[in-house]
């Protein structure tokens, strides 16, 4: 009888090597912290990344595209895309402003229990855009890309209807100490992105749900064929996604003391940058959560440094452009590295 | 070996699409610790058996007994709790994940974290993939790698320990040798041989006669959707088993 070893066929680097290259994103963000600090100590004689200011700043910048880049790191390995996030955070802004006013208002309601039910109202009617999302890609075929562009227009439009085509100010002290307040010097809206952050990576890596979308990702027959269900998993999927617009919109609200339709229109492209950034392969079947907080940080870290060495700000779209292009070109060689094959 | 009762018996079948005939009143049996290569040239039915064997059709007509039990799944799903485990030709392997994480998809199993917080048990899948793959004389070297980084063979060998693992007492394979060179093929070959070994029924489709003859217990020719014939390799040669594929 003859004894085979399966070895992986071509060269399949070191487990470390293969671990450093899936953090290649924080590899990069150290890199880009470094150059900054030279630059901000020989240009302005002052410390780029030893400021509270600036540290504090830099992550409060990243919290919105980043709670929006966490549904869409699972939409992205699932070879889906969703381009309707940007506007569902702003009906869920509008959404949550009118909650906040209308409790304490109408009802009057204590700010907190108020600021609490603003949350909840502003998260859960992205619920809707989210489950027609899912109905439309599941079970209609629509391809994601057409069926959350079509969902970007609708919830643009009632996003702007309900919020009567001017911003919702609210007026409530404990709502805005959500999108402003800290604790022990840390913003309050790090505290509930982290905490998201971390309930994400658990259901992409720890759960069936997370390994189902993986597969699914990358061979939607070996998914059927396993048994699983696919429409379903897809409904969940963009549901988790809308999910998280929809307390993005929340807290801008709180930050902005208003809500506002157009709250997450600059961060649609943000958000899918940062998963690209962060090691996701836009054919589906790879990312990581960790890589995708890595690529948020990477673009607040370009964004804020530039205007902090005070280079004009449109050098950033150029450079948050050329990190997006470099991503993917060192994906596809790690991916040939690896034995690892782009299918279709 | 006579006097065991068949894994399972396909009895006077009949399936039709619409006006097209597919399947007319075609039999066979597979017993524990056989092998039976289905011959044919293309159309000539032996995809619309293993489909209506692995509950992806129903059969309109005639009996398929699994263990002496007549069976109709209504998906492949309920055939492979069955234990009729079928290996098409693209394999239906999730490239991106391990050999374990594949094995369970869709049954994976869990772990309490902390006694409180439910997470996959990798460990369990690993440890699994390896003893499967043993099984089949595959030594894997790692784990981790996803399923991408393996040969057209080894493949082949990931999709067999999946079945092996499930305890399949029916594999069906279609094509299994098609996609690979000599090399690989020889292994598959093995890897047949092997499960022949460990007591499960074959069914092995293939239009490759050499690898029909190596293999195979019993060789069922099918015609435009009938049985032609039913030949030991060792009491026939290549021109007799075409003769019967082709007619005349």
């Amino acid at each position: 009888m003859t004894i085979t070893t399966a070895t992986p066929t071509g060269s399949l680097p070191h487990p470390v090597i293969l671990w450093i290259a899936q953090l290649r994103a924080w590899v990069f963000l150290c890199l880009l912290i470094i150059f900054f600090e030279i630059w901000a100590r020989a240009a302005e004689g002052s410390s780029f990344v030893f400021n509270l200011y600036n540290i504090q700043s830099i992550a409060v910048f990243a919290t919105a595209p980043l709670l929006l880049a966490l549904g869409q790191t699972f939409v992205i390995i699932s070879s889906g895309i969703d381009l309707s996030l940007g506007f569902v955070m702003g009906l869920s802004s509008v959404i949550a402003a009118h909650a906040s006013n209308y409790f304490m208002v109408r009802y009057g309601v204590p700010p907190f229990a108020a600021m609490l039910l603003a949350i909840l109202s502003g998260t859960l009617v992205a619920f809707i855009p989210g489950l027609v999302n899912g109905l439309l890609i599941a079970h209609l075929q629509i391809p994601p890309f057409i069926g959350t562009l079509g969902m970007y227009g609708v919830a643009r439009g009632a996003a702007y209807l309900f919020a009567g085509g001017m911003t919702v100010a609210i007026d409530n002290p404990w709502f805005s100490a959500i999108g402003n307040g800290r604790i022990y010097g840390v913003p309050v809206l790090v505290i509930i992105t982290a905490v998201t952050c971390l309930v994400m990576h658990y259901l992409l890596s720890e759960t069936r749900f997370g390994q189902h979308t993986y597969a699914f990702g990358a061979s939607k027959v070996a998914a059927r064929r396993a048994g699983i269900d696919i429409k379903r998993l897809t409904l969940k999927i963009y549901l988790l996604s809308a999910l998280g617009a929809g307390l993005a919109g929340a807290m801008y609200t709180g930050r902005f003391t208003a809500g506002a339709a157009q709250a997450g229109e600059p961060l649609l492209l943000d958000s899918i940058a940062a998963v690209v950034i962060g090691g996701a392969s836009l054919f589906g079947g790879s990312g990581t959560i960790w890589g995708t907080i890595a690529g948020a940080l990477v673009i607040a870290v370009i964004q804020y440094g530039l205007v902090f060495i005070n280079v004009e700000p449109f050098w950033q779209f150029i450079a948050v452009g050329a990190v997006i292009i470099v991503s993917v070109l060192v994906d596809q060689t790690q991916r040939n590295l690896t034995g690892g094959r782009q299918v279709e | 070996m006579s006097d065991s009762q068949p894994i399972l018996s396909v009895r006077n079948v009949s399936k039709s699409f619409g006006a097209v005939q597919a399947l007319n009143q075609v039999s066979f049996d597979v017993n524990p610790g056989q092998v039976v290569a289905l011959a044919g040239d293309n159309g000539a039915g032996k995809s619309t058996i293993i489909k209506a064997i692995s509950g992806v059709f129903h059969h309109d007509a005639g009996e398929i007994l699994l263990g002496g039990e007549p069976i109709n799944f209504a998906t492949p799903h309920e055939a492979r709790e069955h234990g009729i485990e079928t290996i098409y030709q693209d394999l239906a392997l999730a490239e991106n994940l391990s050999i374990g994480e594949n094995i369970f998809l869709g049954r994976e199993p869990k772990r309490l974290l902390f006694g409180v917080l439910p997470i996959l048990d990798r460990k369990a899948m690993a440890a699994a993939a390896q003893g499967a793959m043993a099984s089949l004389d595959f030594h894997v070297t790692r784990l981790d790698a996803p399923v991408a980084a393996f040969s057209g063979g080894q493949r082949q060998a990931i999709a067999i320990g999946r079945a092996i693992y499930w305890n399949a007492r029916l594999v069906i394979m279609d094509e299994p040798t098609a996609a690979l060179g000599v090399p690989e093929q020889r292994r598959v070959l093995a890897l047949i041989k092997n499960l022949r070994g460990q007591g499960k029924g074959i069914i092995f489709i293939s239009h490759n006669l050499r690898d029909i003859f190596e293999v195979a217990d019993e060789i069922v020719v099918f015609r435009r959707g009938e049985n032609a014939g039913a030949r030991r390799p060792t009491d026939t040669t290549h021109d007799e088993v075409v003769k019967l594929m082709v007619g005349g």
